[in-house]
């Protein structure tokens, strides 16, 4: 049965009626055309489709839509202000990390989820949270310099 | 649509073509008019004059066809400039994350004399664009880069001319700077835009591109040589850029296929009528081929699933992958090779192992993905494959068009690694949406990526050695069974070789993976030299050494063991760690790794702590690429080497998922000292797949140098106490 569901995404309103079990991986790509946001297995297993819901990364492949009803959700594509990018954005492409890109979108947004989280965060702390990622091409020594680069301006923009 | 002929870029010499499309298991579909129905029409005894030649055709298609690489036909095929100077470069190699996009810009701006930002690529869209052949075989290196160097160069020359005749100066006056032609003076300028402007510009740009046209010397490279970022960088860091799976076109729906419950499995009956029931729901059947397509992916998983519980299926016994090695070796075409040098006078000591590499997975993280769209008859695809013209033919071939009314899109895709030559994903979108006559967007499952896709081909190999007193290797017999020649021939010196490859008959469909059969055949070369040096009693530095006259082949062994210091490592006694070596050449590339495990016996687990690598390809283009893609290949080699393995029975594969099949993840990264080597005097070869294949063996052989047992199967295990 399709219902109503309300929710923020990237800062905006928005509404869509639809099977409430469909997932948001899927709704955010189909109906919502915000293609940033990868499918790399549709089961909890890659984070190639990582989403913050209410400033938490979450596998958007096993989350529903019904289940961000009223919450916050907020996708690669609000993390930019503007032509300004975000900072985790910016180490990633200082640092060359990335090879095909297809893991990148998830990989950013899981690190500014993991800072989000516990913003005095250790290395240690985000890369264990990053191990759920896959980046087939196998970049991880780049995104883990990237992940560094990204941290330490955190620090200093939390100093 | 444009249509490109043959063409006559001259290739460069000295290159060694593989076919590989030989090596591809195409999905063998046909919609239309059946192969059973023109022997028909030939039985009968119609049409032989006119189907004759087309039957030809279709057979060489169906061998591969397309994707051949005949290059740009002429300057204007390889380069665009448009009146207000923007500079388009046209290729048919793909970008899949290997680095095509940011290399061959830089070999445009660099004969162009202007800067990387100022050239675009236009890449694989066979609508626009020549045949550069399949972006596979690390080609695009010694291959592309020379062909869109010399059409820059052409187009250069084109300026200087056109600039000496507008004002009646001498050629080598004329000077270039900053993407401008200026005269001697420096008072005059004109520019690629003047070019396009003058009348004279679209007849220049039919002529074909000189052969011999100067291409500027590597001492004066400012844009090859010198790192280059990917030029669409910031779109895939903000999620702009639209991989094959983000394409949508206007009315576009969502397609699911009935896939077989095993391989082999025919389709005996299936009841459509439930999915055609649903509301906005697509249903095709065109004999074997089953599939759904709905405005959304959940409705159309639904409607497959409706219909897929009413499916009957036969199904024929498969091998398992627990015989897969007795069944390649007992299916050797004309048996396994003996050893010819068996009877000889036995050398002082002989060696003799069976090595198992099995079936892997190239799990590209973007899945197999097809956007189809139909409009007057043509046909148009979007897709992620790494042969754009291949995939033409097969849609040519598939729907009995000319190739001429299939246009093909390789939008940069997520990942390859040879495992994407195929196009059967874009041959289904366009079977859905030829019945829809709406544009259908396909995506793999993960699961179907790992059953449907091809795999790393398995191999049994049977190498013999026997050894003089002096510890010199007099005979060598080594024999690959299924998996293919690449590597198959020894680099080291030996008295008398004998070394083939023998095709079997493969129960899994098999293809290209990064670097093909060397990796196997480097694991089992390499396994089986620490065999032997052990036997003789000598360092495996020291035992290659005495073996190896390559000095390309020497030189990135002796880098590697001197940064890694192995002489002093190897005699270090330390409790559960360990080291080994391995060294190898493919693609005219030359790699040696040193690393360093940790065992730990209790847990049965083996840690890759460190890997020291040496590798060296020529000249290197890009050098900040080159760097991704040795560090990419030497942590793709550790998932071969330590976990991955496909595992099937009943004709299912049991671990299609990433939850089951365990790929490298952050925490498997070991410290990685990677020392590339640049030799400017020497020509570029690719560098995509080389790497990789020196992990594995250098890995076995710390294992067994820890254990004192013969390591001769991957993914490498502590054996049971
Ligand atoms: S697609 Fe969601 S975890 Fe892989
Ligand atoms: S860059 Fe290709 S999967 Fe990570």
């Amino acid at each position: 049965m399709d219902t109503k569901i309300s929710f923020t995404l990237n800062g905006k309103p928005r509404t869509v009626t639809t099977d409430p079990d469909r997932s948001l991986l899927e709704v955010l790509r189909e109906d919502l055309q915000l293609t940033g946001t990868k499918f790399g297995c549709g089961e909890g297993q890659c984070r190639a489709c990582t989403v913050l819901v209410n400033g938490v990364s979450k596998a958007s492949c096993i989350t529903s839509i019904g289940d961000v009803d009223k919450q916050e959700v907020v996708t690669i594509e609000g993390l930019a202000n503007g032509d300004k990018l975000h900072p985790v954005q910016e180490a990633f492409l200082a640092e060359d990390a990335f090879q095909c890109g297809y893991c990148t979108a998830g990989m950013i947004v899981g690190v500014v989820g993991a800072l989000k989280q516990n913003p005095a965060a250790s290395e240690p702390e985000v890369m264990a949270q990053m191990q759920k990622h896959i980046c087939r091409c196998c970049s991880y020594t780049k995104y883990k310099t990237a992940i560094h680069r990204a941290m330490a301006q955190n620090g200093k923009a939390h100093a | 649509m444009k249509t490109i002929s043959p063409a006559n870029e001259i290739l460069p010499p000295d290159f060694e073509e593989i076919n590989y499309d030989e090596l591809v298991e195409r999905v063998d579909y046909d919609f239309g008019l059946s192969r059973r129905s023109f022997v028909k029409v030939l039985g009968a005894g119609l049409l032989i004059a006119v189907t004759i030649p087309a039957l030809a055709q279709e057979e060489a298609a169906r061998r591969g066809g397309g994707g051949g690489g005949g290059g740009a036909r002429n300057l204007g095929a390889r380069i665009h400039i448009g009146k207000d100077g923007t500079i388009t470069v046209l290729t048919g190699k793909v970008e899949g994350g290997q680095g095509a996009r940011a290399e061959l810009s830089q070999a445009a701006a660099e004969e162009l004399g202007v800067s990387l930002s100022s050239v675009q690529m236009l890449m694989a869209d066979t609508g626009a664009v020549p045949d550069d052949g399949g972006t596979y075989g690390s080609m695009t290196t010694p291959r592309t880069v020379p062909l869109v160097r010399r059409g820059a160069a052409a187009a250069r020359n084109l300026l200087m001319e056109f600039a000496s005749q507008q004002w009646k100066v001498e050629r080598n006056t004329i000077q270039m700077r900053d993407g401008k032609i200026f005269d001697a003076a420096g008072k005059r300028s004109l520019t690629y835009g003047d070019l396009a402007n003058s009348d004279a510009a679209a007849k220049l740009f039919e002529q074909a591109i000189p052969a011999d046209v100067e291409l500027t010397s590597v001492k004066e490279w400012k844009v090859l040589g010198v790192p280059a970022l990917r030029p669409n960088a910031r779109d895939i860091a903000t999620g702009a850029h639209k991989f094959p799976s983000d394409i949508a076109r206007p009315g576009m729906i969502y397609a699911k296929i009935l896939r077989a419950p095993a391989y082999g499995a025919k389709l005996v009956s299936i009841d459509l009528t439930p999915a055609k029931a649903m509301k906005d729901v697509v249903v095709v059947q065109d004999d074997q081929f089953v599939g759904v397509a709905a405005p959304n992916s959940s409705r159309a998983e639904d409607a497959l699933k409706k219909i897929s519980d009413t499916a009957k299926w036969e199904t024929v016994p498969q091998p398992s992958s627990k015989e897969l090695f007795d069944y390649l070796k007992q299916n050797a075409q004309g048996g396994a090779p003996a050893n010819p040098y068996a009877d000889e006078p036995a050398g002082a000591k002989t060696a003799r192992q069976t090595y198992h590499v099995p079936y892997i997975q190239h799990a590209p993280l973007e899945p197999r993905a097809a956007v189809a769209e139909w409009s007057d008859g043509k046909l148009t695809v979007w897709t992620g494959s790494q042969n754009p013209f291949a995939v033409r033919s097969e849609l040519a071939r598939a729907f009995h068009l000319p190739p001429e009314n299939v246009r093909v899109v390789i939008p940069d895709f997520g990942g390859g690694f040879g495992g994407k030559h195929s196009g059967e994903c874009a041959v289904e979108a366009a079977r859905l949406a030829k019945t829809a006559d709406k544009p259908v967007s396909l995506r793999w499952t993960r699961e179907e990526e790992f059953t449907w896709a091809y795999f790393r081909p398995a191999a049994v190999i049977d190498a013999e050695a026997s050894l003089d007193a002096q510890g010199k290797i007099t005979t060598w017999h080594f024999i690959n069974i299924n998996s293919g020649a690449q590597a198959v021939d020894t680099p080291y010196t030996v008295g008398k070789k004998n070394c083939h490859y023998v095709a079997s008959k493969p129960p899994l469909r098999q293809s290209s993976y990064r670097a093909l059969a060397s990796t196997a055949n480097n694991f089992a070369r390499e396994v089986f030299m620490d065999e032997i040096a052990a036997a003789a009693g000598t360092d495996p530095l020291e035992f290659r050494l005495a073996h190896l006259e390559n000095p390309r082949l020497r030189a990135v062994l002796e880098r590697a063991a001197k940064e890694f210091d192995w002489p002093a490592r190897v005699k270090k006694k330390a409790p559960n760690i360990s080291v080994g070596l391995a060294c190898g050449t493919e693609k005219g590339s030359f790699v040696a790794a040193c690393v360093e495990v940790e065992i730990d016996r209790k847990e049965n687990k083996i840690r890759v702590t460190r890997v020291c690598q040496a590798f060296e390809c020529g000249k290197i283009l890009n050098p900040a690429n080159l760097l991704s893609q040795v560090q990419g290949g030497i942590i793709m080699g550790l998932g071969a080497a330590l976990r991955e393995e496909m595992q099937f029975e009943n004709g299912q594969i049991t671990n299609a998922s990433f939850g089951k099949y365990r790929v490298p993840r952050f925490d498997d990264l070991p410290e990685l000292d990677v020392h590339l080597v640049d030799r400017p005097d020497l020509p570029s070869a690719g560098a995509g797949e080389t790497p990789i294949i020196v992990i594995a063996p250098a890995v076995a052989n710390a294992v067994f140098r820890a254990t004192g047992k013969s390591v001769n199967a991957l993914p490498v295990r502590l054996a049971a106490t």
